[in-house]
């Protein structure tokens, strides 16, 4: 590259990276302002101090702790559920050929163009009938059939870096099949699993619509949050948009190896 | 493979079929076109396509142009490209909600933004971006929110398309006399042309879906689809008209899919490495 597209280039990059990085910069400023700099205008754009102030309000308002814990609890559900039910079929779709393979391949990446409107209203009514409405699981079911595709492409593609060889050496020294799954193919697929894992637990954190429609009282963070924002001041909701993007900082430290990999099967083609 | 198939069919196949039952349905189960046409007579109906449409139109450019540039600068080595590559898939993990809560922080009345421009003194009032009765500034306040939030996801799409192709292809070129854009434009962007398409149907079945963003910068000043569908659950608990949404939505998305698979389809692979 010549010498002035090259500072073309850094010019650009410097201009991206503000852009991303400014607003994040911002929330934690907003966070951590006392009440007074937030509603001081013009609002200083420097931190003058840290205050705690919002941050305890915003945990001590009603609901949002038990909300918070159900979070989690509807997040870990999320994960153990899409783990077990996807990883089985990650397997299958990595180790055999089987009728209509490819199709179910394109059906999974196809799923994530399905409006979250067509889920979650007509099973509302299901599981007002089942008597699920309103629960912790009726949102991780939700949470879990998003969830799903992206775990079966992940554990397959995950499943399809160990060697058939291995587990067939483990069965040659003894071992049964499914002795060779759990003892050679998982314990080598840790990481990327984990990475799914993460994937199921920050999707079922960040879900809005299903959480608000599928929810009275039972409500998750992101939920307790739309239902509270009409009628909540400032400083709690720049509290609560911090809290909600805590997470996500340590996600895409962790995800970083296997974001591009992971995209690579989705992105089609090669 | 069953068990997951057999999850996939209970809960994303049969809410399908039953989303278009209960839209075609009365309360009390009859069969009916009326919910259809009350949501057609709604004043909001017509507010609440114009606005989905009126976002989804410049989001998408905006984000597959941006995504492209930044995916062209990740490949280009730059010294810190770790850096700027971290920062940038940053918000890919940050919800919609936080989003429109943290562009909230930036864009409200006495907000970061009309701040610093009464630092500078280009402003004597606060701009109302988020008023309810200025368009423009809700639509742009929507678009640049949720740009931020999705560009990481489409430029992490693209760049994988991107280091996909051959470094040997756009050399070639270079020495058959191309230059920087005449590569981009002649041997990058045909190649890209799977995975633009696949990042262009995600970005749009989203967009058509786009709520939380919404809901926090405008509250009930600027309808789209989505919020509409949510309200008539929440406020008024009329699942039919929620479906018909519902339904719509599906439709919209299904039918703009159909349209980039049939505009951008590749007849056979252009190069098989």
């Amino acid at each position: 590259m010549t010498r002035p597209s090259r500072m073309l280039a850094y010019g650009a990059a410097a201009l991206l990276t503000l852009f991303m990085l400014l607003p994040i910069y911002l929330i934690v400023l907003a966070a951590f302002s006392s009440r007074a700099a937030i509603f001081d205008y013009p609002r200083p754009l420097l931190p003058g101090g840290v205050s705690l102030d919002s941050m305890s309000y915003f945990l001590r308002s009603y609901g949002v702790v038990p909300a918070l814990g159900r979070s989690l609890a509807v997040g870990g559900l999320t994960v153990v559920l899409s783990l077990l039910l996807g990883c089985p079929a990650g397997y299958a779709i990595a180790r055999y050929t089987f009728p209509g393979r490819d199709l179910a391949q394109l059906l999974l990446v196809n799923v994530r163009a399905f409006p979250l409107a067509v889920l979650a209203i007509p099973l509302l009514v299901t599981f007002i009938e089942w008597h699920l409405y309103d629960t912790v699981l009726s949102v991780a079911f939700v949470h879990t059939a998003m969830s799903l595709p992206f775990t079966v492409l992940l554990s397959a593609s995950v499943f399809m870096r160990v060697p058939v060889e291995l587990e067939e050496a483990a069965m040659v020294m003894g071992t049964s099949k499914l002795g060779a799954v759990v003892r050679v193919v998982l314990p080598n697929s840790i990481p990327g699993l984990a990475a799914a894992a993460l994937f199921a637990f920050v999707l079922s954190w960040n879900e809005v619509f299903a959480a608000a429609v599928l929810t009275q009282q039972s409500t998750t963070l992101p939920a307790q949050l739309v239902q509270a924002l009409s009628n909540s001041p400032l400083p709690f909701k720049y509290a609560g948009g911090l809290a909600l993007t805590l997470p996500a900082f340590i996600f895409i430290f962790f995800m970083r190896p296997f974001l591009f990999n992971a995209f690579r099967g989705v992105a089609g083609a090669r | 493979m069953a068990p997951a198939a057999i999850f996939l069919a209970l809960f994303l196949v049969w809410p399908a079929v039953r989303a278009l039952l209960i839209a075609f349905q009365s309360a009390s189960g009859d069969f009916t076109g009326a919910n259809f046409a009350a949501v057609f007579h709604e004043p909001d109906f017509t507010l609440a396509v114009r606005n989905t449409f009126l976002v989804l139109v410049i989001v998408i450019p905006v984000e597959v142009t941006i995504a492209l540039v930044m995916a062209v600068l990740a490949q280009q080595r730059l010294r810190g490209n770790g850096v700027f590559l971290y920062f940038w898939t940053l918000p890919l993990a940050v919800s919609d909600l936080a989003a429109g809560l943290i562009w909230l922080s930036v864009l409200t009345g006495h907000g970061y933004l009309n701040s610093l421009l009464q630092d500078l003194h280009l402003i004597r009032h606060p701009v109302g971006f988020l008023d309810y009765n200025n368009l423009a500034g809700l639509v742009v306040s929507v678009v640049v929110a949720e740009t931020w939030r999705s560009i990481s996801l489409v430029m992490v799409i693209v760049l994988s398309g991107v280091q996909g192709i051959p470094a040997e292809l756009g050399e070639a070129a270079a020495v058959l006399g191309a230059g920087g854009w005449q590569r981009f434009r002649h041997v990058t962007l045909p190649l890209l042309k799977p995975t633009l398409q696949v990042a262009l149907i995600l970005r749009t079945t989203a967009a058509f879906q786009v709520f939380a963003v919404v809901l926090v910068l405008t509250g009930s000043a600027f309808p789209v689809l989505a919020t509409k569908a949510e309200s008539w659950v929440y406020e008024y608990h009329n699942f039919q008209m929620a479906a018909v949404y519902a339904i719509l939505l599906l439709g919209l998305s299904s039918a703009s899919t159909l349209v980039y698979l049939v505009t951008l389809r590749t007849p056979r692979p252009v190069f098989q490495p």
